[in-house]
């Protein structure tokens, strides 16, 4: 029997976690885009940060502490959403809301300055090098599907995929349903009628932003204990990436960003696995090129209409 | 009153915890193990220093509000031409009484000038946000590493063709995405500069991969070369010619006259440029595209058009910065060094030449005064960026434009 199949699941599983991980930075990216239209470059950053802070956390509980796994990764959880939280709050304040109102790339060049500059900020305080995140969760489950290749299913890796599906349900379901949530939509449709009917817009972009980070951190911590090692530079490709992702799915749209971010993390790891692992960045790079050229409205997204 | 000094310990809050994981908590490798070294001192400072600043600032706005920035004369247009001679001519002069690394420095200007001048037409005349421009530097860089690689060009051979080839990259590329708007334009051109670094270290059969090609030779003086002995046998060098004692200084002095040269070439032809119906038309279609469609203008030619002349002087200053260097690797041509360069336009003043001339030296010169500083450069240049746009968007020299305005 050929290993067709089995090595087909194993890039499937693959896959699928890695852009479970681009999913999560993906809706931080289409919020702000649905919200105010402008490109959080810095957005990657918090993704950066939040694993730096989960791993800040690990190190404080420390290794041999005792506790069982699930109560440490949810410390490490807990912790890097509270202060990417705080992060996303601050950037929104300092960086983007002197500028919002102008010019785009008025904002998306403050963007990047913040980009640039909390890349360096972590580098200052962490160091630029890489730094080794203990191994928390090893194991697998191996699967036989009759054949000389074995399926391996990592936990950490199914981790991902339990974590970051139950992350979409609930955030799918606030957003939907709470008060909050219903702010937000009429936000994105219209800001200035919403803001006649007297919702604070200022607190919902806020709000936005913190949400987005929340949710970025979660792949940041993640991955950590998945790959095994960061370093300060970690969040441009990723954002870029997740933003390819957003792109894809139709910015602006939530379950766009997540169809998104599980169609690249696909086409990535085939390409890795059947072209060559060097040219997986490129796969990236060339479907954000090849979508904004043919169908830049993405999959799920409305197309705008420029008015004068 | 009460009201300010809440919102101050809300600032001072988020500043602890923002501070607290990068900054309070080191995390420090000793062996294999990772341990942790609290500076609770810095994060404390960080959050009192927010809370004062949070404080007092209703009263600086009060007390800043009234005084203007300086808004700095407007870029002259025309300008004194005795003016700008006396300035050319002591460009060139100074180098030979100049110390060597002064010259070395001035050279590493002239070719941020160059670069900041070529992306000035793509940024600030067609006011088309481009974050991939270094590839079109890495392009003329390395077309002339592979020819003199492959087919042993020097380089006053290659340097038309280097432009030629960035020129051509910037037309096939720009031809299809230019339909795209403002920020979309911007990502994809990030997007653009990546694969062309990530290709540049992949092919590593042509390029040489990571390690890049060396060995790349000094530019030649009217095909004299210019070196401490001939290269082949029976050639002549510049010393032996003019019956000079060789002197590694008169490398250094020639190739800045050079970068001089190139640098007032590009800002010649831009100059130009943007006084013809071409450089009208970028900059109309800058200020409102549906105005100029609805003028008959054809959007896609005009941006190609900037977009192509921009890459086009990326391609000259990549030439012109492999033979300086003496190798290229894909390491040079970063996304940082393509927002250093949009850094320079943006500090400059977008559109204004002579905005971008200050920022290039400002942007190069004070790092080199500053290098006890050097794990704080990068820092600063994201913070000056957000800083610029907050509070001077339209840079530091912004060009004042002839324009008519209606009576009230």
């Amino acid at each position: 029997m050929s290993d067709f199949i089995p090595q087909l699941t194993q890039q499937l599983f693959n896959g699928l976690s890695l852009g479970a991980i681009y999913a999560l930075i993906a809706i931080g990216y289409t919020m702000v885009y649905g919200i105010i239209g402008m490109i959080n470059f810095a957005h990657g950053e918090i993704y950066m940060i939040g694993a730096y802070v989960g791993l800040v956390t690990l190190t404080a509980i420390g290794t041999q502490s005792g506790l069982p796994v699930p109560m440490i990764v949810a410390a490490m959880l807990i912790v890097a959403v509270a202060v990417t939280g705080a992060y996303g709050f601050a950037i929104e304040r300092v960086a983007y809301r002197p500028v919002r109102g102008g010019p785009r790339l008025v904002a998306l060049i403050s963007a990047i300055g913040m980009s640039i500059f909390l890349q360096n900020w972590v580098a200052l305080g962490q160091g630029a090098r890489d730094m080794a995140v203990p191994a928390l969760i090893s194991g697998a489950i191996q699967l036989d599907l009759g054949s000389d290749f074995n399926v391996t299913l990592p936990y950490s890796r199914i981790m991902i995929i339990v974590v970051t599906v139950a992350l979409m349900i609930a955030l799918t379901l606030y957003i939907r349903h709470s008060r909050m949530g219903r702010a937000s939509r009429a936000c994105s449709q219209d800001m200035h009628m919403a803001n006649l009917l007297g919702i604070d817009t200022n607190r919902i972009i806020s709000f936005t932003f913190v949400l987005g980070a929340m949710l970025a951190a979660v792949g940041g911590v993640l991955i950590a204990v998945t790959i095994g090692k960061l370093n300060p530079f970690i969040g441009f490709i990723a954002g870029i990436k997740a933003f390819t992702a957003a792109v894809l799915g139709g910015i602006g749209s939530i379950p766009g960003a997540m169809l998104g971010g599980v169609l690249l993390g696909l086409a990535e790891t085939f390409a890795a696995a059947y072209i060559s692992s060097q040219y997986k960045d490129i796969v990236a790079f060339l479907l954000l090129v090849l979508i904004l050229l043919f169908r830049p409205t993405g999959l799920l997204g409305k197309p705008e209409v420029e008015k004068v | 009153m009460a009201n300010n000094i809440g919102s101050a310990l809300l600032a001072a809050l988020i500043t602890a915890i923002v501070v607290a994981p990068v900054f309070g908590l080191q995390l420090v490798r000793q062996g294999a193990r990772t341990l942790m070294a609290p500076h609770w001192d810095l994060v404390a400072l960080a959050s009192a220093t927010v809370f004062v600043f949070h404080l007092v600032r209703p009263w600086l706005a009060r007390a800043f509000g009234s005084i203007r920035l300086p808004t700095l004369p407007a870029a002259p247009t025309g300008g004194d031409r005795r003016v700008i001679f006396l300035l050319i001519a002591l460009a060139v002069v100074w180098p030979f009484f100049g110390g060597r690394s002064q010259v070395d420095i001035a050279t590493l200007v002239l070719i941020y000038v160059m670069l900041g001048l070529g992306l000035n037409i793509v940024v600030g005349f067609a006011g088309l946000l481009d974050l991939g421009f270094v590839g079109f530097y890495a392009v003329g860089a390395y077309t002339y590493a592979l020819l003199y690689h492959w087919a042993g060009w020097g380089f006053w051979e290659a340097l038309p063709l280097a432009g030629a080839t960035s020129a051509l990259f910037g037309f096939v590329l720009g031809f299809p995405v230019l339909r795209l708007r403002g920020d979309y334009l911007a990502i994809v051109t990030l997007g653009f500069g990546e694969i062309i670094r990530l290709l540049l270290t992949n092919l590593t059969w042509l390029t040489g991969g990571p390690d890049g090609i060396s060995g790349i030779p000094k530019p030649s003086v009217f095909g004299i070369e210019m070196a401490r002995r001939p290269s082949t046998e029976g050639g002549t060098t510049l010393h032996q010619l003019l019956g000079l004692p060789f002197d590694n200084q008169h490398m250094v002095v020639y190739l800045y006259l050079m970068a001089l040269m190139l640098a007032l070439f590009t800002l010649f032809v831009s100059n130009r440029l943007v006084r013809m119906p071409i450089g009208r038309a970028w900059e109309a279609l800058r200020e409102d595209e549906i105005a100029c469609r609805s003028l008959g203008l054809n959007p896609t030619r005009i941006k190609l058009s900037a977009f192509t002349l921009g890459a086009m002087f990326a391609g000259f200053g990549g030439a012109f910065f492999a033979a300086r260097q003496g190798l290229v690797n894909p390491e040079s041509f970063t996304f940082i060094e393509s927002a250093l360069i949009l850094a320079i336009v943006v500090l400059g003043g977008m559109g204004s030449q002579l905005g971008v001339i200050l920022a290039a030296i400002l942007l190069t010169v004070l790092p080199e005064l500053a290098r006890e500083f050097a794990e704080y450069r990068m820092l600063m240049f994201g913070l000056v960026m957000v800083l610029m746009m907050m509070w001077r968007p339209q840079g530091l020299l912004p060009m004042k434009r002839p324009h008519v305005e209606l009576a009230p």
